[in-house]
């Protein structure tokens, strides 16, 4: 089958919150939940500035591993889990979610939160996954490729009550950002 | 080392232009179909791209599937940005509609698209925006809509002004309605720019220019099409989106995606 060109992206710019930001889109759960957690981090820029308008957008298994495929993200019912969520970081550069966690594909899969950020100064959306830390690790095929160095930067720091994750879109630090198989550069 | 604030240095549009013609040079005859994310002449890049190659993986299952919007999500009037106010909006009412489709042409059915823009007068209504241009009453510039099962979208709206900005001395924006948009695969997620056709500004842009092949870019362009223009009300343009690969055909590992 021939292949269409595809559209370019461009930056998300800094006007972006009245559109894209919506009452609980970064509460998965309500933070009462049984078996709620928090995800949170910074994200910051190349010279260690937290950046304060950068969109961060979640999707995850649910805690049995699977897919959920429900509506309801941008107006939240308190009952369904929709997998889904974003969250556009605060003046110090901070982003947060409430959510479960998210449970592995299947037995010796690691699990991670698939993530994606945008930003002003960013020309286009950057993929990453946040791996727990406590998962089953070792057989994962994206970070057995890595030096343990770049290896951290997708690993979520354990502590009570979730994890942190924080986001390095450059610097020494810098995240490990992903391209999929099969993409345009 | 700190950088300097960017308002400290007054570049020129000359030298920025220069510097987009320069990377164009470079690039010449080269892929480019996506911008570039080290882009010196769009300033604020410079501390926000990453330096290391992005590392190649198969997605993986979770990242095959999207997240599902749907009616709850959106009301119908969304899609219409003239309502919802006292009183109609200042400025050229105007269709925007395409279709969205992956790679291999097969559209992308009730997802999830969501724009937003500026006034008639350039102005954004969000505190940050400090251009000295009216607000107003009548219009937010946000919309979202579901997708139709043949992929449509269709937008009512008026016509963004161009506005300026800081990157450099005497900078503007050629007018742009951003579009973020979800495909049937999380890799698919896309966020945007569409523009109009034959605006001044665009090779004076470093946010356009940074896709550096022509054609790519071109993309990006809305068509005038008499055909959508509604008599005594509105002009019409269309713009259709191509989503990069297309979900994998899914076999019986299905699971429960109920």
């Amino acid at each position: 089958m021939p292949e269409l060109a595809c559209t370019p992206g461009q930056t998300v710019g800094p006007f972006f919150h009245c559109a894209l930001a919506h009452p609980g889109d970064n509460q998965l759960v309500g933070d009462a939940q049984a078996g709620a957690i928090r995800l949170h981090g910074t994200v910051y820029d190349g010279a260690g500035d937290a950046v304060p308008d950068a969109l961060v957008e979640l999707w995850q298994t649910g805690p049995d591993g699977n897919i959920a495929q429900h509506a309801g993200s941008l107006r939240r019912d308190g009952k369904t889990f929709t997998g889904w969520g974003r969250c556009a970081t605060d003046a110090a550069g901070r982003y947060s979610f409430s959510t479960l966690t998210p449970g592995a594909p299947a037995a010796g899969r690691a699990a991670f939160f698939a993530m994606v950020v945008f930003a002003r100064g960013l020309l286009n959306r950057v993929f990453t996954r946040a791996y727990l830390p406590d998962s089953d690790l070792a057989a994962d095929r994206l970070l057995s490729a890595l030096d343990a160095a770049r290896r951290r930067t997708l690993i979520c720091d354990a502590e009570k009550g979730g994890y942190r994750f924080d986001i390095h879109l450059q610097g020494a630090n810098e995240t490990v950002f992903l391209a999929y198989r099969g993409d345009p550069e | 080392m700190k950088a300097a604030p960017e308002s400290a240095r007054a570049v020129s549009q000359r030298e920025i232009t220069v510097q987009i013609a320069r990377i164009a040079a470079d690039h010449h005859g080269k892929e480019g179909t996506q911008p570039r994310l080290n882009y010196p002449p769009y300033r604020s890049s410079q501390l926000r791209h990453p330096r290391s190659p992005f590392v190649c993986v198969d997605p993986d299952e979770l990242e095959c599937w999207a997240p599902c919007f749907g009616r709850r999500d959106v009301d119908p009037l969304d899609a219409d940005l003239t309502a919802g106010h006292p009183g109609q909006p200042i400025g050229e009412r105007i269709i925007v509609t395409g279709r969205l489709r992956d790679a291999t042409g097969r559209p992308v059915a009730g997802q999830l698209v969501e724009i937003w823009q500026a006034n008639a007068a350039g102005r954004y209504n969000h505190q940050q925006d400090q251009h000295p241009a009216p607000i107003d009453p009548n219009f937010t510039g946000v919309g979202r809509c579901l997708t139709e099962p043949d992929g449509t979208y269709r937008f009512l709206t008026i016509k963004p002004g161009p506005y300026p900005w800081r990157n450099h001395q005497n900078a503007w924006r050629p007018a742009h309605i951003h579009f973020s948009v979800f495909g049937t695969a999380f890799t698919q997620r896309l966020v945007t720019q569409m523009y109009f056709p034959g605006d001044p500004l665009f090779g004076l842009d470093p946010i356009y220019q940074s896709i550096v092949d022509p054609i790519a870019r071109q993309r990006l362009i809305a068509t005038y099409d008499h055909d959508l223009t509604e008599p005594e009300y509105a002009t019409g343009y269309r713009w259709d989106i191509v989503l990069a690969g297309s979900r994998p055909t899914w076999t019986e590992t299905n699971g429960d995606h109920a």
